[in-house]
């Protein structure tokens, strides 16, 4: 279980200080599949990215199983079962695709397992196996690596900041049968930043954030009604016309 | 024979754990230690200066030559000449390198200059490592010099490693190409401490549809200096790329000289640099897989040399 106890996050810029993340309380239980949405710099990376410690808090707490784990850094915070899928992969020069995931695994994992992962995002492995994690991959493809990274880990919680972002509609239907394949798999928690309707529909809760803050937070059935014909719908709208 | 440290030499150099398969000679200290020839592949020893010739006949196929060097002596400085006559339509494999174990106070150096005369519709992989250790304080010096001359349709491919424990280094390569031949180079080269090393490549492309590939990848840490300087000249229709890029740390240099020379219409020419430090978000994705900062930066230097 993770626990956000009033947790801020302020940037210094050149307009002076400013306030990203706002008294965010929030729980994540074991097996929940959240997901967070909200409208475009509401604070939404930037809470995972808080929740990964890739940002430090400037207040509040984290706890993960009751664990204080505000001050831990990334690789403390991986090593207790913390995950996170970029918005944005990372490319390497040099680093393969089952360098990636043996490193994500932890192990020397055999090349059958490796293409196991890579199986379960929709990729025919022995093409992808020896390939680099560099500029040659398509988006789409990069980001179903990414993911794959992720699930080779299997750890209690699972982030993805924007899976869908950057794929295109074809590799966009097979992505959202990634995540009900991981939603049935998956035996930790997953919470997914996303402004599609679609993911938002397998979704256990949604939370919504908006301004730094939490605006709204709860079961699918109650959140999702309600997001429909509201200011945060429309700014889906707008995003997906964008 | 071989003793310990040489034989540790060896492996680092030419990765053999025991005696090579096929033609090979082993130069130690400066003398002769073993060699052995095969029915297509002739080593002989240089009667005017110190080294050797190869001669590989014509047609020979999925043979290898292994000619490694070490030195364990401090203060030893030696110029080898060696000169490889590869004959047309062969496939070989011919594995070179130097390592120096320099445990004393004198300045150890060997420089190995390598002619590559490379027959028509030949194909040659050529593999130098260079490796060096010791804790005296007498220093590590290796000058390699390779010289290619590519016949008509002839391949040459040159993978040149240096990794470790070479104080000062300048590598100078040239090579020449008739018309369908096509050079490739991966280098590969970290330096630290104080060491400088300096790579100057010069691929001349004489014939028709001759092409030229120089790759570079290097790390430079410490108070290290390298400097890469790629001049690819294209004489009549033909493709060159030649590629640069180094990862910079803590307080080395790293100087990148780019140039080309365009004498045709029809050359094209193209070279690629890229200096700068490892970047913050490649180790932020390895620690999110649970690496601390030090394995991140470890798995990015080694893949990057790869």
């Amino acid at each position: 279980m993770l626990e956000l106890q009033h947790v801020s996050y302020d940037v210094n810029d050149e307009g002076g200080n400013k306030e990203i993340l706002k008294d965010i309380s929030l729980t994540i239980e074991d097996g929940d599949f959240l997901v967070v949405t909200g409208p475009n710099g509401g604070g939404k990376s930037s809470l995972a990215k808080v929740i990964m410690g890739i940002n430090k808090p400037t207040g509040g707490k984290i706890l993960l199983d009751g664990e204080d784990i505000t001050e831990l850094d990334i690789t403390g915070r991986a090593a207790r079962g913390i995950s996170f899928a970029f918005q944005t992969p990372v490319t390497f020069k040099g680093i393969r695709v089952l360098d990636l995931l043996r490193m994500a695994r932890g192990k020397q994992i055999s090349i059958a397992q490796a293409c196991d992962y890579l199986s379960r995002v929709g990729l025919c492995a022995r093409d992808y196996i020896d390939r680099e994690v560099n500029g040659s991959l398509s988006g789409g493809e990069l980001k179903r690596i990414e993911i794959a990274t992720v699930l080779a880990r299997g750890t209690k919680l699972s982030l993805f900041d924007e899976p869908e972002a950057g794929i295109d509609i074809w590799s966009f239907q097979n992505l959202i049968r990634v995540f009900e394949s991981i939603r049935q798999s998956v035996q930790g928690s997953v919470m997914i930043i996303s402004h599609q309707e679609r993911i938002l529909d397998i979704a256990d809760k949604i939370a919504v954030i908006e301004d730094g803050r939490v605006v709204r937070f709860g079961p699918k059935d109650e959140v999702l009604p309600q997001l429909l014909g509201t200011a945060s719908a429309m700014n889906m709208a707008c995003d997906r016309l964008e | 024979m071989l003793d310990a440290i040489q034989r540790h030499l060896i492996e680092e150099i030419a990765d053999l754990h025991t005696v090579p398969e096929g033609a090979y000679n082993i130069r130690a200290n400066g003398k002769l230690d073993s060699r052995r020839t095969t029915a297509n592949i002739d080593i002989i020893s240089k009667t005017d200066k110190s080294g050797i010739d190869i001669r590989i006949k014509d047609g020979t196929k999925n043979e290898s030559v292994h000619i490694p060097v070490v030195l364990s002596e401090s203060g030893l400085k030696e110029t080898v000449y060696n000169d490889f006559y590869i004959g047309e339509d062969c496939d070989v494999v011919i594995v070179a390198g130097c390592g120096i174990d320099n445990c004393g106070v004198h300045d150890s150096e060997h420089d190995g200059v390598h002619r590559f005369f490379i027959g028509k519709n030949s194909r040659v992989k050529y593999v130098e490592k260079h490796y060096g250790q010791g804790d005296g304080t007498g220093k590590r010096i290796l000058n390699p010099v390779t010289e290619a001359y590519l016949e008509e349709g002839a391949h040459a491919e040159f993978e040149m490693v240096q990794i470790k424990g070479v104080d000062s280094t300048v590598r100078t390569n040239i090579a020449k190409l008739a018309a369908g031949a096509s050079f490739i180079v991966h280098e590969a080269l970290m330096t630290h401490g104080q060491q400088t090393a300096k790579s100057l490549y010069t691929v001349e492309m004489n014939g028709d549809d001759s092409s030229a590939d120089v790759v570079s990848r290097s790390v430079a840490r410490d108070d290290s200096v390298q400097e890469f300087e790629a001049c690819l000249i294209g004489n009549t229709l033909c493709k060159g790329h030649a590629e640069c890029d180094a990862i910079i740390m803590d307080r080395a240099r790293v100087i990148s000289v780019p140039k080309l020379e365009a004498n045709s219409v029809d050359a094209a020419l193209i070279h690629e640099a890229a200096v700068g430090k490892i970047a913050g978000d490649q180790l932020i994705k390895l620690m999110t897989l649970g690496l601390s900062e030090e394995q991140a930066e470890e798995q990015i230097i080694s893949g990057f040399l790869r």
